[in-house]
C-alpha cells in the first residue's frame, strides 16, 4: 500500500530548490500550493536530488519532470536520486502524461474571415427561417388532420394549457392594460389641454388601445410568460429523451405537445386582448375623470358615438396571428434543445426575443395592410 | 492497520419523512485502501456518500473525516476539508457551461491562486492521467460520451491531489471494456497519488479487481465488512445471493483467469 504521510495542516513546510555542485536539490513539501515559488527554468546540473523532499504531489512531480525535460533539451542526462518508491511511481506517471508544450497560436482574424463569418451567419439565419416555416407547415398540416378527426385532439391537454396560458394570465394582463390606459390619459391630457381639446382624450385612448396597444402588449406579455414556458417545458422533455420515447411508442410530438399549446394560445389570446382592451379603457376613463373632469358617462357616450366598431375588430383580428407566432416559435425553439442545460437557457431567451420581434414586425405589416384598405 | 481510520462513521441515522434509510450505521475506512460499498437499491449507498462529504445532514450519529467532524464544521474548516477530498458523481456532473479544461481547473481556481499557465499544464496532466486524449481539453461536456464524461469528472475530482476520492458508481453505464479500463485507472492512480478510495458500486468485476475491502449495506446498517474472500462466508441471504449468484461466479472466474 502506498505510504503517504498524513499532515493535518494543508500548507506544511515551504518548498525549496537549490543548485549545489551541479546538483538540483529539492527540499520541503513540494506541492501544488507552493510549486510556483520554485524556479526550474535556470541553471544546469547532472543530478536532481529528491532525498530532502517530505511530500510530493502531482504538481511537484510536474516541476521535477519539467526540470528534467529542460535539462534533456540542453543535452544533459540528469539522474533523479533520493526519491521514495511512491514518489518515483508518481514521477514515472508524470513522464508518461506530460502535455505537449505547444501553445496554440491565437487565430488571426482577417477581413476575409469577417466577411465569411457574416455570410455564414446569413446562411444559418436562412436555414433557421426555413426550419421554422417547415415546422409551421407541419403544425398546420397536423391541425388540418385533427380538424377532420376532432376526437384525436388532446382535450385534457388543451384545457390545461388554456387554463395556464389564459386564465392565469388574466390578472397580469388586466393590470398592465389598466396602467397603460392611465398613462395614456395622463400624457394625452397634458398635451390636449393646451388646445382646449380635453375631450378628445377619449378618442386618443379608445383608438390607440383598441387598435394597437391592448393586443400588442398582451401578446408581448404572453410571449414572455407562455412562450418561454413552452420552450422550457418541451426543451427539458427533449433533454430527458421523452420526445424520443414518444416517437418510439407511436405518439406524434406535434399532436401531443405542440398542437394543444398552439391551439390554446389561438383560442385564448383574443379573449385576453379583449380583457386588456376593457381594462385599458377603464384605466383611461378613471384618469380622464380625475385629471380632466371628463365624467364616466361623458366618456362612455363619446366612446360609443365617435369610435367605430372596426377599431376593436382591427385589434382582435391580429390576436390569432400573434398567438400562432408565439406558439410556433416557443415550441420550435424547445424542439431545438440539445443535450445540455446551457442550450435550454439560451434557446428559452431566443424564443422570447424572436417571438416579440416577430409579433411587432407582424403588427407593423398589419398597420400597412389596414392603411391600404382604409379601415 | 493501527492508524486511526481516515473516515469514521458511528451510529448514523438517516430518515426521509417516515422512511428510515440508515439505522445506527457504523463504518471505518483506513488510509490508502479502496473500499467498495455495495447494497440493494434503496439501501442508502449514495445517501451515505452524500452524508460523508457533508451534502446531507443525518438525523443522528457522528461522521469524522481526517479526525474532523463533518456535521459541525464551520464554513472555513469545511473549505479546507473539501480541499483534501474529491468527489465524482454518477454522470460526471461536469459544469455544462465550461469545457473540460476549465472544469478540471475549477477546483484549482477556487482553492488556490495559481498562474494561468500552471493551471493549464496541471489540468492537461490530469486529463491525460485519466486517459483522455489531448483534444478533449477544449471540448464541452455535451460533446463527450458518457465514459469520457466520467473520466473528465474523475480528473476534476483528483485536480488538487486529494487524499480521499469518493466515487459514485464509477463504472455504471460503461461497456465492459471501458469499465475494466476505469478500474485499472483507479488502481493505477491510487498507487501513483496515494489515494484512499471510497466507492459506491454495483459492479462485481470492480469489487474483484480493485477493492481491498467491501462493506455491505442492508437493513439500515453495515451488515458485513471484509475482503472479497470473506464475503463468501457471510451467512446473510442478501450477501449470499449477491456474492454467490451467477454473475458473481462469472466475475470470480474472470478475476481468477487474470
Amino acid at each position: 500500500m502506498p505510504d503517504r504521510t498524513a499532515f493535518l495542516a494543508s500548507d506544511g513546510q515551504p518548498a525549496r530548490l537549490e543548485l549545489v555542485d551541479r546538483r538540483f536539490v529539492f527540499a520541503g513539501d513540494v506541492l501544488i500550493s507552493n510549486v510556483e515559488t520554485l524556479d526550474v527554468m535556470h541553471g544546469s546540473a547532472d543530478t536532481i536530488d529528491l532525498s530532502n523532499v517530505a511530500r510530493l504531489d502531482t504538481a511537484g512531480a510536474w516541476a521535477v519532470v519539467s526540470l528534467e525535460r529542460r535539462l534533456q533539451d540542453e543535452g544533459l542526462f540528469p539522474l533523479i536520486t533520493g526519491a521514495s518508491k511512491p514518489q518515483s511511481a508518481l514521477i514515472e506517471t508524470l513522464r508518461l502524461n506530460m502535455p505537449q508544450a505547444v501553445a496554440a497560436p491565437l487565430p488571426h482574424i482577417t477581413m476575409t474571415d469577417g466577411i465569411a463569418l457574416i455570410g455564414r451567419k446569413a446562411v444559418l439565419a436562412l436555414h433557421k427561417i426555413m426550419a421554422i416555416v417547415g415546422f409551421l407547415g407541419a403544425v398546420v398540416a397536423t391541425l388540418a388532420k385533427l380538424a377532420l378527426h376532432p376526437s384525436r385532439i388532446r382535450w385534457t391537454a388543451l384545457t390545461h394549457h388554456m387554463h395556464q396560458v389564459g386564465l392565469n394570465a388574466v390578472p397580469i394582463v388586466a393590470l398592465m392594460a389598466f396602467l397603460i390606459g392611465v398613462v395614456l390619459a395622463f400624457q394625452g391630457a397634458a398635451q390636449l389641454r393646451q388646445f382646449g381639446a380635453e375631450v378628445f382624450v377619449v378618442d386618443l385612448i379608445a383608438i390607440s388601445i383598441l387598435r394597437e396597444l391592448g393586443i400588442l402588449l398582451t401578446a408581448i406579455i404572453v410571449a414572455g410568460r407562455s412562450g418561454s414556458a413552452f420552450t422550457a417545458a418541451i426543451g427539458s422533455m427533449k433533454m430527458r429523451q421523452e420526445i424520443d420515447a414518444m416517437r418510439t411508442i407511436g405518439l406524434d410530438p406535434i399532436t401531443v405537445l405542440v398542437v394543444p399549446r398552439v391551439l390554446a394560445l389561438i383560442l385564448v389570446l383574443p379573449v385576453l386582448g379583449i380583457i386588456a382592451n376593457l381594462a385599458g379603457l377603464v384605466g383611461g376613463a378613471l384618469m380622464s375623470w380625475i385629471e380632466l373632469g371628463v365624467s364616466p358617462s361623458v366618456f362612455q357616450s363619446r366612446l360609443v358615438s365617435n369610435t367605430s366598431a372596426w377599431h376593436l375588430g382591427v385589434g382582435v383580428i391580429k390576436a390569432p396571428f400573434f398567438a400562432l407566432i408565439i406558439g410556433i416559435v416557443g415550441c420550435f425553439e424547445g424542439m431545438q434543445v440539445g443535450g445540455d442545460a446551457e442550450s435550454l437557457g439560451h434557446l428559452t431567451s431566443t424564443s422570447v426575443v424572436l417571438a416579440i420581434f416577430l409579433v411587432i414586425t407582424t403588427d407593423a405589416l398589419f398597420s400597412i395592410f389596414f392603411a391600404v384598405l382604409g379601415v | 492497520m493501527s492508524e486511526a481510520p481516515i473516515i469514521r462513521v458511528r451510529g448514523l441515522v438517516t430518515r426521509f419523512g417516515k422512511h428510515t434509510v440508515h439505522d445506527g450505521l457504523d463504518l471505518d475506512v483506513q488510509r490508502g485502501e479502496i473500499i467498495g460499498v455495495v447494497g440493494g437499491s434503496g439501501t442508502g449507498k449514495s445517501v451515505l456518500l452524500h452524508e460523508v462529504v457533508g451534502l446531507l445532514k443525518p438525523v443522528a450519529g457522528d461522521i469524522t473525516v481526517f479526525g474532523e467532524n463533518v456535521r459541525d464544521t464551520g464554513p472555513e474548516e469545511y473549505r479546507s476539508l473539501r480541499r483534501r477530498w474529491g468527489v465524482m458523481f454518477q454522470g460526471g456532473a461536469l459544469f455544462s457551461s465550461l469545457n473540460v479544461q476549465q472544469n478540471v481547473e475549477a477546483p484549482m481556481r477556487e482553492q488556490l491562486d495559481l498562474m494561468p499557465q500552471t493551471r493549464a499544464a496541471l489540468a492537461a496532466i490530469k486529463v491525460r492521467m485519466v486517459g483522455l486524449p489531448d483534444n478533449a481539453l477544449l471540448k464541452m461536456p455535451s460533446e463527450l460520451s458518457g465514459g469520457m464524461r466520467k473520466r473528465a469528472g474523475f480528473a476534476r475530482a483528483i485536480a488538487l491531489d486529494p487524499e480521499i476520492v469518493f466515487l459514485d458508481e464509477p463504472t455504471a453505464g460503461l461497456d465492459p471494456i471501458g469499465a475494466a479500463a476505469f478500474d485499472s485507472l483507479i488502481a493505477q492512480l491510487r498507487h501513483a497519488l496515494g489515494l484512499t478510495v471510497f466507492m459506491v458500486t454495483h459492479d462485481l468485476d470492480s469489487l474483484h479487481a480493485i477493492c481491498d475491502r467491501i462493506a455491505v449495506l442492508a437493513e439500515g446498517r453495515v451488515i458485513a465488512v471484509g475482503t472479497m474472500a470473506q464475503m463468501q462466508d457471510i451467512d446473510h441471504p442478501w450477501v449470499q445471493a449477491y456474492f454467490k449468484g451467477p454473475r458473481a461466479r462469472a466475475a470470480r472466474a474472470q478475476a481468477k483467469a487474470n
